[in-house]
């Protein structure tokens, strides 16, 4: 098998995003960790399938030079789930934005991570429909003002990694767009882990939404706006690496490590592979002012694969039954002659 | 009185009560046990939506009606010789379907007072009420029996009241002349392994009620329907329009060599091929129980461009709901077979009653100039043969198919001959072999100048690698918006649909000479009535459509020897209106019938007659 490299995965088409549009870095990430992929897990290119349903970030199936399916609106996840049953040896990826993963194609993302097929998820959220010009989405802020809510919206908004966890996910992880060499270690242990793996991506969207997630990726604030998880960790943040986050014996809380009697003993250390979700949950639902906002790996944990299930379900069926050809199924049960 | 053996051609017997009364596994096994016995069979289960619809009331009645022959019979007859009703409501909704000489068998226990309001009577004598007390009434306590029956049995009174079925399937079988043993072993079958403790009672319970209807006096004839005698030679089983669907396309799948992949969503009444799917992992199959509709298809459409034989299975609502996927099947000139059951509709209309009011729906419901091949089927054992073929034309020519069914073929039976593998021809997709040359891309949508198919390239295929989707795209497989290249391919689009036809067996008369006054035409599940009428009325022409889009090559020329055509449909007049597009000039009418029930083969007669 011949090594792959960046450029391997990189179709002859123009890619057609807005300057500074966040989908070109998240684009190079997973161009950059493919190749990574391969190596570790000893696949050739054509074995690759990217998957997309409608919106800006789906474009990205033409970016990449691998089999592709840009499918319709919120059904990605559909497409991905019927590729991977048909052919569980294929390994599939997956673009699809917030408005629509999370609203017209609801549906399909709690089931897909329900039954935990083996796709890998890259749900990129920008908190805004862009493709149509700027309406809000199911992850806009409360009170977001947007072309649909010129007065700003009355509704909240969904967290995805609460949702992915409700629906007993097995791999959540989060990061920013700018964070390309994160993004690149997300997109590899997604590629390692055998299940439904979702890796939200915070995106700007430079035209309708721009500085979308400024209060964790301005170089500012990132530090201490932000928590970099990473599995067997201490889970430290903060410019000066001088808070860090412990349990109180209620609740998670962010301390400044030598303030309050806290030392570093006190701080959590990442667990991703614990089956206690609520920790996760936990974890995923961090936010701003009192708290960090978690990026990295939060959830990254073992349990049966339904592309499997069917596969095995079908070799031990074949294996018990004494059906094996169509004519011997038109035979079986009652039958009669006509001499 | 002169008790009379009577040796009958053929005879219709429907079954009718609560919808808890087991009426359609009565009408089942009676249906079952003749197949077996030889005769010629034809089945009609007429069933409400609602599992256990208010006790006693006409809106929750179950039907099962049943017309064996010592011929092969085409349909599952327009009235009954015998109607059997379980409580007043059943009689109430069904004494219509009685021939002049039917014979009535009623459960006296259930004509009590609270039952015959609960039906609606206003009288004390519901065979007055609704005028058939001229019939031959057969009035037994069919529930103080069955207590009776099974009084010993160690049964709770709640199960010993489920066998009420079974006393009366005794009576049925009595009068006309049925052995028992193949409800024997059904019997033994069924409860061998959960509650081999029932098999004795219910086998006691069904020999009481023969035994009860040879002794009393009421019934003055029995009859007896000799095996049919001129059905071709061969193996038999009895099967549904349900099954035989999917059991065409696990054959395709043989013939393929390509593992099936069902997304389907349950809805009624197409949820019985999922069904019948999900057991036949033995051979490859995988289902897939989706969250919706949408993903029902979706699922498939993926599983398509991996490489499999992907079919989704729905009835009219969900059809609706699919409408996008088709599109973006069409688009990116994937094989897929969608499965449609036909249902009243619309909206969720009559989900349990039987219509052809979908193909509208199946020819145009897509945005865009998106054109699907329509193949419908026009039996219950025919389903097989449509399955197969909607299978083979999808696979060969990389378009989706939509294979309409409807419900009264769906759940429909009736006694199949069972062709054998090897006479069916081998599927064989368009697959790309190979390798490319050096620094050549795959073009995804380069066609074959004969048939404008495209090639099929899977994943997992070294070189091939390509992008499809739902936005228009050259050749090339390169997304374009050019004026001309769109205009090209929704040409293309359209002229490798309308080439299937050169595939396609010629239209051909099933009844009448070649060239008259009139032509009869139907389509799909009507096939039966339709042909028990012209070949009533004797000398009439008739041709009937598996084919609906695109039509027979031959459509044009054997309509050009007619002076009218006659469209027999169960819609109000979709297909008519459809060969009136194509065939402008001609003189084409309708016969429409929009009931949620199947033709009468005396309608049919009537209409028919009328235009000759």
């Amino acid at each position: 098998m011949a090594t792959l490299t960046f450029k391997d995965f990189k179709s002859d088409q123009e890619v057609r995003w807005c300057p500074g549009c966040g989908d070109h870095a998240v684009l190079a990430a997973l161009q950059r960790a493919l190749p990574k992929v391969s190596q570790a897990l000893n696949y050739d290119k054509e074995r690759y399938v990217v998957v997309s349903g409608i919106g800006c970030s789906s474009r990205l199936p033409y970016y990449m030079d691998t089999y592709g399916f840009h499918s319709i609106h919120g059904r990605a996840t559909a497409v991905s789930t019927g590729i991977k049953v048909a052919n569980p040896w294929l390994t599939v990826w997956q673009a699809c934005g917030d408005g629509d993963a999370l609203a017209i194609g609801g549906n399909h993302f709690i089931h897909a991570i329900r039954r935990n097929i083996d796709i890998n998820i890259i749900l990129f959220n920008n908190r805004i429909y862009g493709l149509t010009k700027g309406q809000y989405s199911p992850t806009s802020k409360f009170g977001a003002i947007t072309k649909t809510s010129p007065y700003g919206t009355v509704e909240h908004p969904f967290n995805p990694g609460s949702l992915v966890l409700g629906a007993k996910g097995t791999f959540f992880a989060r990061s920013l767009d700018v964070e390309l060499k994160l993004n690149e270690e997300i997109m590899t242990a997604a590629a390692l882990h055998d299940g439904c793996s979702v890796m939200e991506m915070l995106t700007n969207c430079v035209i309708f939404n721009d500085g979308a997630h400024k209060d964790l990726s301005d170089p500012a604030v990132k530090a201490d706006h932000t928590i970099v998880l990473r599995h067997g960790e201490k889970m430290i943040f903060g410019k000066d690496r001088d808070r860090g986050l412990i349990y109180d014996g209620k609740k998670i809380r962010a301390v400044h490590i030598g303030e309050g009697g806290f030392t570093e003993e006190d701080i959590l250390v990442h667990d991703a592979h614990t089956d206690y979700i609520g920790l996760h949950m936990a974890l995923a639902d961090m936010k701003g002012p009192d708290m960090p906002v978690a990026l990295g790996v939060i959830r990254d944990v073992k349990d049966i694969t339904y592309d499997d299930g069917v596969r095995d379900q079908v070799k031990d069926v074949m294996a018990k039954s004494k059906i094996h050809s169509v004519d011997e199924l038109l035979h079986s049960g009652s039958t009669w002659e006509v001499k | 009185m002169q008790h009379k053996v009577i040796d009958a051609k053929d005879v219709v017997i429907r079954f009718a009560g609560d919808s808890g009364d087991g009426m359609q596994l009565t009408g089942s096994l009676f249906a079952d046990m003749s197949a077996i016995y030889g005769n010629g069979l034809s089945t009609f289960p007429d069933y409400p939506a609602e599992i256990r619809a208010p006790h006693g009331t006409v809106s929750g009645v179950s039907g099962f009606q049943v017309h064996i022959g010592s011929e092969k019979v085409s349909t599952p007859g327009d009235f009954c010789d015998l109607l059997v009703v379980m409580n007043p409501a059943a009689l109430k909704a069904n004494a219509k379907w009685c021939k002049r000489h039917a014979m009535i068998l009623v459960d006296e226990d259930a004509f009590d007072e609270a039952g015959m309001k609960k039906a609606g009577f206003t009288t004390d004598n519901p065979f007055v009420e609704l005028g058939v007390e001229d019939r031959t009434l057969v009035v037994a306590p069919i529930t103080t029996l069955t207590k009776e029956s099974l009084k010993d049995s160690g049964m709770d009174p709640k199960a010993i009241l489920k066998c009420k079925n079974m006393f009366t399937l005794g009576m049925a079988c009595y009068i006309y002349s049925r052995p028992l043993e193949y409800i024997y072993e059904y019997l033994e079958k069924k409860f061998a392994k959960k509650h081999p403790e029932v098999i004795a009672p219910n086998k006691k319970v069904l020999n009481d009620g023969f035994n009860y209807a040879a002794n009393i006096q009421a019934i003055p004839n029995t009859y007896t329907v000799a095996p049919a005698e001129h059905l071709e030679k061969g193996t038999y089983r009895n099967i549904t329009g349900n099954q035989a669907t999917a059991w065409g396309l696990l054959a395709a799948s043989e013939k393929s060599g390509l593992s099936l992949f069902c997304g389907s969503y349950p809805i009624t009444p197409a949820t019985a091929i999922l069904e019948e799917l999900a057991l036949h992992k033995s051979l490859g199959a995988k289902t897939l129980q989706a969250e919706d509709e949408i993903a029902g298809i979706c699922t498939a459409i993926g599983a398509a461009y991996a490489g499999n034989l992907a079919v989704t299975t729905t009835s009219g609502p969900g059809l609706s709901l699919k409408s996008e996927a088709m599109g973006l099947a069409v688009m990116a000139e994937l094989p897929l077979v969608v499965v449609d059951v036909q249902r009243g509709g619309p909206s969720t209309g009559l989900p349990t009653k039987t219509e052809q009011s979908d193909l509208n729906q199946a020819l145009y419901g897509r945005n865009g100039e998106c054109p699907m091949a329509v193949v419908a089927a026009h039996s219950p054992a025919h389903c097989f043969d449509a399955a197969f073929q909607a299978a083979k034309i999808a696979l060969e020519h990389m378009t989706p198919v939509l294979l309409l069914s409807e419900g009264f073929l769906g759940n429909g039976s009736e006694p199949w001959r069972i062709p054998a593998m090897a006479d069916y021809p081998d599927i064989k997709p368009p697959f790309v072999r190979g390798v490319l040359p050096e620094g050549e891309k795959f073009k995804p949508f380069e066609r074959d100048p004969e048939t404008l198919v495209r090639r099929w390239a899977l994943p997992g295929q070294k070189g091939f690698e390509h992008r499809v989707g739902g936005l228009e795209k050259n050749h090339a497989g390169v997304l374009s918006t050019d004026p001309a290249n769109h205009a090209l391919m929704v040409a293309e689009r359209a002229e490798k649909v309308a080439r299937i036809a050169r595939d396609l067996p010629e239209l051909a008369l099933l009844n009448g000479p070649a060239a008259g006054k009139l032509l009869v035409v139907g389509w799909g599940g009507t096939y039966g009535h339709i042909l028990s009428a012209v070949r009533e009325i004797g000398d009439v022409s008739y041709v009937h459509f598996d084919y609906i889009n695109p039509l027979p090559a031959n459509t044009e020329e054997v309509f050009s020897h007619f002076e009218k055509i006659l469209v027999c449909e169960l819609n109000s007049g979709q297909f008519a209106d459809y060969l009136r597009a194509q065939f402008p000039g001609r003189r084409i009418e309708k016969f429409n019938k929009v009931q949620g029930q199947p033709f009468l083969v005396s309608e049919l007669v009537a209409a028919i007659q009328k235009e000759m």
